[in-house]
């Protein structure tokens, strides 16, 4: 019997080689996949086992990371003025993931960057905890503070957007109504959970990131990519008539264009007052003329239709077209109107299917307020190590000049003259050049619905510069639909912006 | 093979070693329990020392009872199975450290444990003393089949506890029969097969250079065959099925020496897993997780049978990697029930990750390997049996319960011998080593300085084993066994190389029935250590096996060899 017993032995022997090869597969070839599923909650566990870093805003931390008497989630992550910079950290959370820069500076956040690496054997050989690495914000405290306050003191659901035209530093990133990422990063999953389906069921939907994600019909604030196509084809001048009706009525229709700054201010008014009365007739007239093609490739020119797909959450086919800051900015479209001139007269007043972000509108302010040079828009001044030493700094970058020097003072002058003599006289800053362009979007069949009110300006004083957009949704029922509103509901955000980052 | 061996006065006993070898297998769970502590809270656990000592001294007791009652026995089956009952508790210690997943809260079943794995080396030890022979089993044959049948139906009327009905409960207790099954069926199977191995073997056809067995041989695989396929679908326990299936295929190889019993086999329970696992939808899903572990997750609707269990523990694995997170730094919770008994192999691989994994493995092949050295070294085809059957089921629980929670193969529902939580694992386990230590003794201990017919001298240089020798179980020659391997070339009746183990006896294993006779009291002169000038048998005997004692030649003109397989020669 011992011939068979011995071939059973190896036979034996073959089962434990298999369990071992077998181990080594799950835990060498597969591993990684296995460790980094996303229904493996042990890397959650083990991001939540150590500090995580912290988001600083001028130096000084906005986040934390406070220790809890769980096991599985050892750190919970706490946020300071969480609402008001919700739309740049994002949150993250326990059971629900994480989203825009705690997503995307995970690795840093966390410490797994292989940046980090030496600093983490240094922390293992000393016995430091460890301690995920930090990322320095380009906002600015104050106007990030300011524009916060002006929508949510009077509960306007809208969004702000600032940027340092010279370096195309994000200054302010606001949206409200917003939501208080702590109380997705709370230690519990119950109440959690009940927060997540309250934020997602409220109508107000204050988790939309409505300063980079959302698009809005820019409305007379388009005028200036109009004004800027127009002065592009050499055929206009700021100071020259134009030779447009006012009203004006549509080809093939008969239906008119009225200027709600009154017809006879409007006919054949100059570019720069048509600017400053904000007349459709004028800039709808030169869309005509122009062509649709000319004013869709100067938006074309300022980022529309340029950058990524229309819906962020689908991946872009191109993705080097998208426009990251470092967190997806949606696309602004200017779609295509060859065929129809009452198209394209409306969409050169902003209103058809003209969408942009408040991010777009104040790219077109920063490129216009830095001599038609447009920057590269950024979140993220540097990531720094645990000791606040610097591994990466973002270094400004030129994206595109969509107007020559000369065009782009040109504009300046013109929307300088909006806040000196036209529609917004209350967007002055005593001993600070302004420029700004009011709008209001006409929404709704027939414009049933409330507009949108826009402010998209920029402010020089000495060598500070910066650019704003401002929207807002819904604006006081007693306010006319007219430019007025922009003024009115927008505007004010805009400068109490623009005093604080020029310290005015 | 060397004779200093065989010599009673120079053989080493190897109790040294067995002691050296257990101070390890009880200061490794120690170490392991200290870490535990210290990785969770910064200090040692409170009853380090209760613990330490609890475990050592069960084990020191152990040994000295081996070292008394059975000091010839291997001396690696003891530590082994004492390093893994103590990984063991460590492990479920830790695992009850937290609420796994779907748990309000933790519970701690490592007390328990411990309580149950004493029963167990209490077990062992009574085993030890009492079963001072292993062919006392033999007597029982019948009857352990008939418990056996009736272990496994016992749980028929009992409800089914996540998805199997392998449980007992009778008040608070709740037994799983099927554990003590394993060691009782192989009891039955030992001893059916030595009686009947000769016919299993020798009546068969050639049919493409393979023997096919005769159509009414077929008759205990086929009835083997259905009572598994009886099991799997009135107790939906995959594990039991597949494992008593296999321990009787490969016992049958082993008696008969047929390859065509295992491809047969083969068939027959491929054709069995593929019938049940098409219908049975327990079975299904498994098979369903297995092909795909991570479908869980693809299901709109998961019914009660679906599980994520095998991915969870995939992640388990993955997370743990080559070195592993160190104990009580990992997630086993995650796992979801059983946690600690089927998965507790997961919780080694997230917590000692590929290495620690490798260790097991390691142990659980040396165990094996030894029981199946006992099952070579012992002299008597009911003991090469039983030995070779407790070590095969043990491989193959190993293998399908490993094989399952690492994805190899369907998950089946087993515990992982030792390690896992259970208290009718443990004792069953600790009763199989312990028969195996015994099996080993008795293979191993050194032949009498006497020649045959010095009974008495034998007996009394075995220490008051006169009673038992007289008992008609130990008239039986006692190797046959070894007689098929001491066969010569030469099928020539009455030569030198030819095995005359009983006396005229046709069957050996039947021989129970010459009580007393001289002619198998003569058989007994197969313990006789053979003179160095017998150079045949040296040869023919497996080298290497250590405490073998070579047969001498039988006297010449003996009748032949009853064996069937005599004549078949083995020329080693």
């Amino acid at each position: 019997m011992n011939k068979p017993l011995r071939k059973v032995s190896i036979f034996c022997l073959v089962l434990i080689a298999a369990l071992m090869v077998r181990a080594n597969w799950v835990q060498v070839v597969k591993a990684d996949d296995y460790a980094n599923n996303s229904h493996n909650k042990r890397a959650v566990y083990a991001d939540y086992s150590h500090p995580r870093g912290d988001f600083l805003v001028e130096n000084r931390p906005i986040t934390g990371s406070i220790e809890t008497d769980s096991k599985k989630y050892e750190y919970q992550r706490t946020y300071t003025d969480g609402a008001m910079y919700a739309p740049v950290t994002g949150y993250k959370s326990q059971f629900f993931g994480a989203s825009l820069l705690e997503s995307i500076d995970d690795s840093i956040l966390s410490g797994d960057d292989n940046r980090l690496f030496v600093r983490r054997v240094i922390d293992v050989i000393t016995g430091k905890e460890r301690r995920g690495g930090n990322v320095a914000l380009t906002l600015n405290s104050k106007a990030q503070q300011a524009a916060f306050q002006q929508l949510t003191s009077q509960n306007k659901t809208g969004a702000v957007v600032a940027i340092d035209p010279a370096t195309g530093k994000i200054l302010t990133m606001v949206s409200t109504p917003s939501f208080d990422p702590n109380k997705l990063s709370v230690n519990d999953s119950k109440a959690q959970d009940q927060a997540w389906k309250a934020l997602n069921g409220d109508p107000t939907k204050p988790m939309d990131n409505r300063a980079i994600r959302t698009t809005y019909a820019p409305g007379s604030t388009f005028k200036l990519v109009t004004a800027a196509a127009a002065l592009a084809s050499g055929k206009y001048s700021p100071d020259a008539a134009t030779q447009f009706d006012s009203p004006m009525r549509y080809p093939s229709s008969t239906k008119e264009l009225t200027d709600s700054a009154g017809a006879e201010r409007c006919k054949n008014a100059t570019l720069k007052v048509a600017l400053e009365l904000s007349c459709n007739t004028v800039f709808a007239g030169i869309g005509a003329d122009l062509g649709d093609d000319a004013v869709k490739k100067q938006a074309e020119a300022f980022g529309f239709n340029d950058f990524g797909a229309y819906d962020f959450q689908k991946p872009a086919e191109d993705t080097k077209n998208n426009l990251d800051v470092p967190s997806r900015v949606t696309a602004s479209k200017f779609p295509s109107n060859k065929t129809d001139v009452g198209a394209t007269m409306r969409a050169s007043i902003g209103q058809q299917s003209v969408a942009a972000t408040p991010m777009q509108m104040a790219m077109v302010a920063s490129a216009i307020a830095n001599n038609g040079k447009l920057m590269q828009p950024y979140l993220v001044d540097s990531l720094k190590a645990q000791n606040l030493e610097t591994i990466e700094q973002t270094q400004p970058k030129e994206l595109k000049q969509p107007v020559t020097p000369e065009v782009a003072g040109q504009l300046r002058d013109m929307m300088k003259g909006v806040v000196e003599e036209g529609t917004c006289k209350t967007a002055q800053i005593p001993g600070v050049e302004v420029g700004g362009k009011t709008g209001t979007a006409q929404r709704g069949v027939n414009n049933s619905d409330r507009p949108y009110a826009w402010f998209v300006s920029y402010a020089k004083a000495g060598d500070k510069m910066v650019a704003v957009a401002v929207v807002i949704e819904d604006q006081d029922a007693d306010v006319e639909r007219n430019d007025i509103s922009g003024c009115k509901s927008a505007a004010p955000t805009a400068v109490a912006v623009m005093r604080a980052v020029l310290g005015k | 093979m060397s004779n200093t061996t065989i010599t009673p006065q120079s053989a080493p006993n190897r109790r040294n070693t067995e002691l050296m070898m257990l101070g390890f297998a009880v200061l490794v769970p120690v170490l392991a329990y200290a870490n535990i502590g210290l990785a969770g809270d910064g200090r040692l656990p409170a009853g380090l020392v209760k613990y330490g000592l609890g475990l050592g001294l069960l084990a020191f007791g152990a040994h000295l009872v081996v070292r008394k009652f059975a000091p010839h026995a291997d001396p690696l089956l003891l530590p082994l199975a004492t390093f893994l009952n103590g990984i063991g508790l460590v492990l479920i210690y830790r695992i009850g450290l937290e609420p796994t997943r779907g748990q309000p809260k933790a519970i701690q079943t490592a007390p328990t444990q411990l309580m149950w794995s004493a029963l167990g080396i209490l077990l062992f030890l009574g085993i030890v003393v009492f079963l001072r022979d292993h062919r006392l089993l033999q007597r029982y044959t019948y009857t352990a089949m008939a418990l056996s049948l009736v272990l496994l139906v016992l749980p028929i009327p009992f409800p089914a506890v996540n998805g199997a009905k392998i449980w007992i409960s009778l008040g608070p207790l709740s037994f799983q029969p099927g554990e003590f099954t394993k060691i009782i069926i192989t009891v039955f199977f030992a001893g059916y097969l030595m009686v009947k191995r000769d016919a299993l073997a020798l009546a068969s056809r050639k049919v493409m250079g393979v023997y096919l067995p005769r159509g009414r041989d077929l008759g205990p695989i086929v009835v083997a065959w259905l009572l598994s396929l009886l099991i799997l679908v009135f107790e939906r326990d995959l594990g039991t099925s597949l494992l008593f299936f296999g321990v009787f295929v490969v016992m049958l190889y082993i008696a008969t020496e047929r390859t065509s019993w295992l491809l047969f086999g083969l068939a027959l329970s491929a054709t069995g897993a593929a019938l049940v696992g098409s219908i049975e939808p327990h079975v299904k899903s498994r098979v369903h997780a297995w092909l795909d572990p991570l479908y869980y997750y693809d299901l709109p609707k998961p019914s009660l049978t679906d599980s994520d269990q095998l991915a969870q523990a995939l992640f388990g694995y993955g997370s743990g990697g080559i070195l592993g997170t160190g104990l009580n730094q990992g997630y086993p919770g995650e796992i979801g029930f059983a946690a600690n008994s089927d998965f507790i192999l997961t919780s080694v691989g997230e917590e000692l990750g590929l290495t620690g994994m490798m260790a097991i493995f390691m142990v659980y092949a040396l165990l094996i390997e030894r029981g199946l050295r006992t099952a070579l070294a012992a002299r008597d085809p009911f003991g090469k049996l039983l030995a070779a059957g407790l070590s095969v089921a043990f491989a193959l629980q190993v293998f399908v319960v490993a094989g399952g929670v690492t994805g190899l193969i369907p998950l089946t529902g087993m515990t992982m011998p030792f390690l896992a939580q259970g208290g009718s694992s443990v004792i069953t386990n600790w009763a199989l080593v312990a028969i195996l230590i015994v099996i080993s003794h008795t293979a191993r201990r050194p032949a009498p300085p006497t020649v045959a017919g010095e009974v008495s001298a034998i007996q009394n240089s075995r220490g008051g084993r006169r009673r038992r020798a007289e008992s008609p179980v130990f008239d039986q020659p006692l190797d046959p066994a070894d007689a098929d391997e001491l066969a010569g070339p030469t099928p020539v009746h009455g030569s030198p190389l030819d095995i005359t183990p009983g006396a005229g006896t046709p069957d050996p294993g039947l021989s129970g029935a010459g009580a007393g006779s001289p002619a198998s009291e003569s058989g007994r002169s197969g313990d006789v250590p053979s003179p160095p000038s017998a150079p045949p048998d040296a040869l023919t005997v497996p080298g290497g096996v250590p405490g073998v004692p070579p047969r001498p030649a039988a006297p010449p003109g003996a009748p032949p060899s009853a064996d069937p397989m005599g004549p078949r020669g083995h020329s080693q």
